[in-house]
């Protein structure tokens, strides 16, 4: 997957699930401002894999920011090698290079003097395009972030929402269709609602394009939720822990870690998995709506169940039938109580665990056409969390034992 | 002879020092906001440039203008080339200073986007800082223009052109037949030019200045 890599930016657009971004290698990359004891970022080294989003988390001041920006040498590093996609970062033209990054800043950053079409046109611009494409182009770019051309091309900054700036920076980033996009703390003057509305935009975006994305934050619930791999960095941007987030949450490598995660890890944990990665109880007794009641009861009493679950004619669960009001009902679509939230395969489990508490008991689950697919339980929540943390329980053996 | 009759009866002589002392004013404004804009440019990253800069302007600007004039007659001699030097001096400060105003409050994030997306480091001024500050070098540029206006009067001492030889033909013939005529045809003339201009630089801002940051 990784091979079929897009390098050009020269906006070759990518290939519905082709791999468009390229990696990113930091060597032994050091900060030092003139006059301070210390460097600023220390022999930072990194692989950044490419079309995977790597987020760096930290408290405010421990450089995150700065080994970004060095990257595409907003900062020049002191010492050390960056290489993207192969190529050494330090020996190009700084402008050059810059062009070739995509770079979205909290606040968007956008040119107030410029319509929104003009500032998506800078890059394409700088490139040398062709009038005709960067115009396409443009059109395109809109789309893919969700605002319409028609009605936005000729508006100014001052004139959209905070989350419709952003989008505009993301698509102003994305223009010249680069392999690597920096984005710092993109989403950070944006309220809640409208942020996690982004970030959802954001990864829907990353599905089509497989950028390489490095994304800085201070919020470790958005790099949960973003994030392919977490870097959480410390003082001098040393990295703390360098993995996916479900390891980082099942076993923080060490105390600044875990106090950074914060409490709560096994719930966001549970923001990570989807209903369809967890087994399902399957044995549960259903019944269709016109199957008779007292038939219904007969087979429950047999199997020594209390329950039923009713499906409708087009096998979507619709309701739960007690025996004990199995001998009253008239027929099985009116019979026991309604359902009330129901969870699908595709939601987490964070998600199913609010309906179970809700319900007070097992949910019903449905696949992709509302149809039945089995019933979640909180034991079953309760193992997958224990079995993660052992899993990941020996992630840092290595590193106690030194 | 009232006022009128004095102004038909001289109004090709009249209209053509108009003419001479708005042409004065708008070039010599035209040479301080260049040399303005390339002061501001040089100095407004460095906060003790600018301060050196800044005050430097103002200390011309206190020099009274006759005071000036005669400084400047001794070395350039008499005619439009001390007036056209005194004229420029005056208008470097307001332009200077609402160039480094202008391109200071320029958002940093903005300049660090530009920086950060390709621009070098000329296009980020000429595209992006310049274009923002614009507004706030064109206020200077207007100040400048209304504050010359006045001083090209006293410029006629030095025997430069426009409406001042009016007012100083007025001054030193104090008592005779037009002095009054004069003095009021050099002083609202000036006045009538200067709305004028105002007018003019109204009609500037409103096609240069980019909808996106008008007020």
């Amino acid at each position: 997957m990784a091979d079929r890599t897009v390098t050009s930016a020269e906006g070759a657009t990518s290939i519905d699930g082709a791999v468009s971004g390229v990696e990113i290698e930091l060597e032994k990359v050091t900060k030092r401002y003139p006059g301070t004891k210390d460097p600023a970022v220390n022999e930072f080294s990194m692989v950044v894999p490419a079309g995977k989003i790597v987020i760096f988390v930290g408290p405010s001041g421990c450089g995150k920011t700065t080994t970004m920006r060095m990257i595409n040498r907003l900062i020049e590093p002191t010492s050390g090698r960056i290489t993207i996609g192969g190529e050494d970062a330090l020996k190009l033209n700084a402008d050059t290079l810059r062009r070739k990054i995509g770079y979205a800043i909290q606040q968007a950053g956008l040119f107030p003097h410029f319509t929104v079409e003009q500032n998506i046109a800078v890059v394409p611009g700088l490139l040398g395009w062709d009038k005709k494409r960067v115009e396409a182009r443009v059109e395109e770019m809109m789309d893919l972030v969700g605002l319409d051309p028609k009605e936005f091309h000729g508006r100014y900054p001052r004139q959209l929402s905070g989350g419709q700036q952003q989008r505009v920076g993301v698509a102003r980033a994305l223009a010249a269709d680069p392999p690597v996009l920096l984005m710092d703390e993109p989403f950070g003057a944006v309220d809640p609602i409208t942020r996690g509305n982004l970030q959802d935009e954001l990864l829907r975006l990353q599905t089509e394009l497989k950028k390489t994305i490095v994304f800085v934050t201070h919020d470790f619930d958005e790099a949960v939720k973003l994030g392919d791999k977490i870097a959480v960095l410390g003082n001098q941007s040393s990295i703390l822990q360098y993995d996916s987030p479900d390891a980082i949450l099942a076993n923080p490598a060490n105390d600044t870690v875990a106090g950074f995660v914060g409490a709560g890890a096994s719930l966001k944990q549970l923001t990570l998995l989807r209903v369809r990665d967890v087994e399902l109880k399957t044995d549960v007794p259903t019944a269709k709506e016109d199957e008779s009641p007292a038939a219904v009861r007969e087979q429950l009493v047999k199997r020594g169940k209390h329950f039923v679950l009713v499906l409708d004619s087009r096998n979507r669960p619709s309701r739960w039938v007690h025996t004990r009001e199995l001998g009253t009902a008239a027929t099985m679509a009116t019979a026991g109580r309604p359902l009330g939230d129901l969870v699908s395969l595709q939601s987490t489990l964070q998600d199913a665990l609010e309906a179970m508490l809700a319900e007070g008991g097992g949910v019903p689950v449905t696949g992709p056409r509302g149809e039945y697919a089995g019933v979640i339980e909180l034991d079953t929540v309760m193992s997958t969390i224990q079995k993660i943390r052992e899993e990941h329980a020996d992630d840092h053996q290595e590193e106690d034992q030194s | 002879m009232n006022v009128f009759e004095y102004i038909s009866d001289r109004w090709s002589s009249i209209s053509l020092q108009a003419w001479l002392h708005t042409s004065a004013v708008v070039q010599c404004t035209i040479i301080a906001a260049v040399l303005g804009v390339l002061i501001g440019v040089a100095v407004y990253r460095s906060p003790i440039g600018s301060a050196l800069a800044t005050a430097l302007a103002s200390t011309i600007l206190t020099i009274p203008s006759f005071a000036l004039l005669g400084l400047l007659i001794p070395i350039f001699g008499l005619g439009s080339r001390p007036a056209v030097i005194a004229l420029v001096l005056y208008g470097l400060l307001p332009i200077v200073r609402n160039t480094i105003v202008g391109l200071g409050g320029v958002d940093p994030a903005i300049s660090d986007a530009a920086k950060g997306i390709g621009m070098s480091r000329l296009g980020v001024l000429s595209r992006v800082e310049l274009r923002l500050a614009w507004p706030a070098i064109l206020a200077g540029m207007r100040v400048a223009t209304q504050m010359l206006m006045g001083i090209e009067v006293i410029a006629a001492y030095a025997k430069g052109p426009g409406l001042g030889g009016e007012v100083f033909s007025a001054l030193s013939n104090a008592g005779s037949a037009n002095d009054v005529n004069q003095a009021v045809t050099g002083t609202v003339g000036v006045i009538i030019l200067a709305l004028i201009l105002e007018g003019i630089y109204a009609i500037i801002a409103r096609l240069t200045v980019s909808r996106g940051v008008r007020g």
